[in-house]
């Protein structure tokens, strides 16, 4: 199209065409690896665990946020990071709510208000119902809601990240089954969303009330009859489309593998009983470790059977080592800071002091932005249904 | 490439066969045609080339089915998934994956096919589908066509060498229809696919038939022939088979072009007649009596249009469904609302029952603003037939479902079961709906929203899945209903019916009207809106069968 390059180019800029759709790079294909994503998010949120500065944990918050902001692909499951956040904010919320109502160990001097305690009898002593309500109180329970929460929203960075059935796809040959199961519930939920929403309107036509609990109920057997029909269709079209063929094992293969994966679990069992107990402290680990061996070699061989290929599997590259990576350097440096000053890291209530932001954990929190600087930017929306 | 040895079909639990006979053998790249009226086990037919009847349906298959030289008795249907590609009615249920390129690759990674030619023929299938430019799109933000041609594209990368395809088009505008056949028939020509196919639309499909099987009635043998031989026999056939056999032309015209060559002699007999009036016109609006001080034009208004939608917008999702619509309707008119899969036009349905808000203009239905008024009160005044009319029917028995009609309606006792006996007068009290033909229930469904007297009654796609003897019961339903005064408006891409039905037709792109007028005026000038009939014999305006042979007479 140069005629409209021209156009553009009008103003006295040169520019490249742009390209088309069709040149554009695919999504998934340049999109990291969503196991990346993971590490990167459980890190961050294994840092969080390691402090209750307000100001270093919304400081992480911020960091997964912009993260997110800036790097969520325009998909379905992205959508699940407002849900995310506002979980993070009920426990929050939920929590200072029993800091209020039940009172708190915490010792305190600043009273703000002082509820009506209710007199209770005395076999439950030990807690209390109403009462003063201290500064201190409040700031203990919001510190430590406040973690939770971290750790909530960087769980929910990592599900708007991270497309699951890509991750599903990267499970070894042998969980594979396991894997399509997983992914079909997953494009069932929102199929089920869409029955229930057809078949409330179809029970507004008819002339019936459809709010409330009732009419949701009502509309419940027909949701399952619909969503089983829709299951034996599926099933129907994967069998015809080459689910489950299987290749032809010597029989010899097919017993070791069940003897390996059985006997590896046992050994798993075996391992951690013994670790467990007092006496078994010796055998413990090699048996744990022995076992666990048995069972992934059991997991190896049954990849055997799967005459199943990959198309396109996602690349563990450079960037997906840089991602994991900066969310584990955040994670070690803040341990580590944890243990060198930790009164920085957990800023006192009582007394009640205003918290301080330490410089260097807070440098190394910012080393999690990386990843908005080394992975990909997602592709613009599609506007609207194309017409065909 | 696909031989049916006396085949018959028998189901658990029924004691008749559902076909029997069957005995033909459909050669290597060919296009064959499996035509029949409602229930004669078309599906039955499909389902056996691909092995899911009976491995996957249960009953008893006897006589023998094979296909490029394997025994379905002997191979599963996933033994057979390299060479049967098997693509159903409902693309949604087909699909496995969430993304248009995984979803083409899965049947390949099913068959361990290497990375290398996998990659290969995505893209190849990507090309020859024109997805090109969807590859990333997750599924369900597709529309109805794209979504049929990835699942035409998912059973074609591992290279099957029988495509089975049960109605591709029935749920799609014709744009969309015409999409996936020129596919089709791409397929057959520079691939050498042998295609076997079901459709109920014969308009859109026969012309590109080499071979038709038609299945004439349930448990009756299978007739093999060229689409003209079949087309002269067959129970079920186009508006321009129907033209052919009046003006007794032989052998048959199979498409638009091969009629109109022939349809000379036809139209100068027709010259000096005129096609009918517009039809019944709607009875003129009562004059409303004059007040002295007159109300405001709203009063006056509503006592003329059962409905009247100003300026309406709504968006969803972030998407603009419908913007600046305008549209009143009049008691006795017939409107049928055309235009592309997902143009807005279920939406403008739903504004008018009340279903969805508004978020600009008005919307009235008689004296009642549709999303505010109580459920209860809204059916007597606009009732809406939904696209899956098994949605609307609850219970377990026709009886049943009658008598939660009544009581939802608070008409008095009996009032649907007898509207059902005056439409379906074959229907026993103790079916369940789901035994039904898709005819019947649809029908069912009418009685069901008649029962309450709505002025309005809305209709989304009621043709979809009829065969052509159920759409001329409905037809003569429908009409029926306007000359007692109801006002229809349905939304449906079948342009036959609109031609047959509507007074009105008003067109909708992108969520906009952009054409309404006389039905005779919008679809002549429509390429693809335009009837069979009507394109034949251009310049002049006939529009269905019925009135020309009303006019020879």
């Amino acid at each position: 199209m140069p005629s409209r390059c021209d156009a553009a180019g009008r103003d006295g800029i040169r520019r490249t065409p742009p390209a088309g759709p069709a040149a554009r790079p695919a999504r998934h294909r340049t999109s990291l690896h969503p196991g990346a994503w993971w590490l990167w998010a459980l890190a961050l949120g294994t840092a969080a665990t390691r402090t209750t500065n307000p100001l270093l944990l919304a400081l992480l918050i911020t960091v997964s946020a912009y993260v997110v902001a800036t790097r969520r692909p325009h998909a379905p499951w992205a959508r699940s990071y407002g849900a995310f956040l506002k979980l993070a904010l009920v426990v929050l919320l939920v929590r200072l709510a029993f800091a209020v109502v039940l009172g708190s160990p915490v010792p305190g001097t600043h009273v703000l208000l002082a509820l009506p305690e209710v007199p209770l009898p005395s076999w439950a002593q030990g807690i209390r119902l109403g009462g003063e309500v201290t500064a201190e109180a409040l700031t203990f329970a919001f510190y430590d809601a406040l973690r939770l929460a971290a750790l909530l929203v960087c769980v929910g960075a990592a599900n708007a990240l991270a497309n699951p059935s890509r991750l599903l796809k990267s499970l070894p040959g042998a969980l594979y089954e396991l894997g399509v199961a997983v992914v079909v519930a997953l494009t069932f939920a929102p199929h089920l969303i869409a029955d229930v929403r057809r078949l409330r309107a179809a029970r507004r036509l008819r002339g019936r009330p459809d709010r409330g609990v009732r009419g949701l109920l009502q509309v419940g057997l027909p949701v399952l009859e619909g969503a089983l029909e829709r299951s034996v269709a599926l099933a129907a079209a994967m069998d015809a489309r080459g689910y489950g063929r299987t290749a032809e094992v010597p029989p010899a293969v097919r017993r070791t593998t069940a003897a390996l994966t059985l006997g590896g679990l046992l050994g798993v069992c075996a391992g951690t009983y013994g670790l467990l107990t007092a006496e078994g402290g010796a055998y413990g680990l090699p048996v744990l470790l022995a076992g666990l061996a048995a069972a992934l070699a059991g997991l190896w061989l049954g990849g055997r059977r799967t005459l199943r290929t990959r198309y396109r599997p996602d690349r563990w590259d450079a960037r997906a080592w840089l991602v994991s990576a900066s969310g584990a350097a955040v994670a070690a440096l803040l341990a580590l800071a944890a243990s060198r000053d930790p009164a920085a890291l957990h800023p006192g209530v009582v007394p009640l002091v205003a918290p301080e932001l330490p410089l260097w954990p807070a440098a190394a929190v910012l080393i999690g932005l990386l990843p908005a600087f080394v992975t990909p930017a997602p592709v613009a929306p599609h506007p609207r249904k194309e017409p065909t | 490439m696909i031989r049916f040895e006396n085949v018959s079909v028998t189901y658990d639990g029924s004691a008749e066969p559902a076909v029997r006979g069957v005995d033909f053998e459909v050669p290597e790249g060919e296009l064959v045609l499996l035509v029949g009226p409602s229930g004669v086990g078309k599906s039955t037919v499909l389902g056996a080339v691909s092995g899911l009847v009976p491995h996957f349906t249960g009953g008893t298959l006897h006589g023998r089915v094979t296909v490029a030289g394997r025994d379905t008795r002997t191979h599963k249907p996933r033994e057979l998934a390299d060479v049967v590609g098997t693509v159903g009615q409902d693309p949604l249920s087909h699909f496995v994956t969430d993304t248009v390129e995984d979803e083409l690759a899965y049947g390949m990674e099913s068959l361990g096919l290497s990375p290398a030619v996998m990659r290969r023929r995505v893209e190849e299938t990507l090309d020859l589908l024109g997805l090109a430019g969807l590859r990333d799109r997750a599924l369900s933000t597709l529309s109805g066509g794209q979504q049929q041609r990835v699942a035409i594209g998912s059973v074609l990368t591992p290279h099957p060498r029988v495509l089975v395809l049960d109605e591709p088009t029935s749920a799609l505008d014709p744009a969309a229809a015409e999409e996936v056949l020129a596919v089709l028939q791409r397929l057959v020509h520079d691939l050498g696919t042998t295609v076997l196919m079901a459709e109920h639309r014969l308009e859109r499909v026969v012309q590109y038939a080499d071979r038709v099987v038609l299945l004439p009635g349930p448990g009756e043998r299978p007739l093999l022939g060229t689409p003209a031989e079949v087309m002269a026999l067959s129970p079920v056939f186009p508006p321009v088979v129907d033209l052919g056999r009046l003006a007794g032309w032989s052998p048959l015209p199979l498409t638009v072009r091969d009629a109109r060559r022939r349809s000379a002699p036809l139209r100068d007999r027709l010259t000096d007649r005129q096609p009918p009036a517009p039809q019944p016109a709607p009875p003129a609006p009562s004059p409303t009596t004059r007040r002295l001080f007159p109300r405001g034009k709203s009063a006056t208004a509503s006592c003329v249009h059962v409905a009247e939608v100003r300026s309406l917008a709504v968006r969803r999702d972030r998407v603009q469904a419908l913007r600046h619509v305008d549209l009143t309707v009049t008691p006795g008119e017939t409107i049928a609302l055309m235009g592309r899969n997902g143009a807005g036009k279920s939406t403008l349905l739903g504004a008018l029952v009340g279903l969805v808000e508004p978020s600009s203009g008005t919307v009235r239905t008689g004296d009642a603003v549709p999303h505010r008024t109580r459920p209860r009160d809204l059916v007597r005044r606009v009732g809406l037939v939904p696209q899956e009319p098994r949605d609307l029917l609850c219970a377990d028995t026709v009886a049943a479902e009658c008598a939660a009609a009544d009581r939802d309606a608070g008409a008095a006792p009996g009032t649907c079961r007898a509207l059902l006996s005056e439409l379906l007068p074959s229907v026993s009290d103790g079916t369940h709906p789901r035994d039904l033909s898709e005819g019947q229930r649809l029908t069912l469904a009418l009685a069901v929203v008649l029962t309450a007297r709505p002025p309005l009654l809305l209709l989304d796609e009621p043709t979809r899945g009829l065969d052509y003897a159920a759409k001329a019961r409905l037809v003569t339903i429908l009409r029926a209903l306007a000359a007692e005064g109801h006002a229809i408006v349905m939304a449906t891409h079948d342009v036959e019916l609109a031609a047959e039905l509507a007074h009105r037709v008003v067109l909708i792109a992108e969520g906009e009207v952009i054409a309404d007028g006389p039905a005779a005026e919008v679809v002549v000038a429509s390429p693809s809106f335009a009837p069979q009939v009507a394109k034949i014999l251009a310049p002049q305006r006939w529009l269905t069968v019925p009135q020309v042979r009303e006019a020879l007479r």
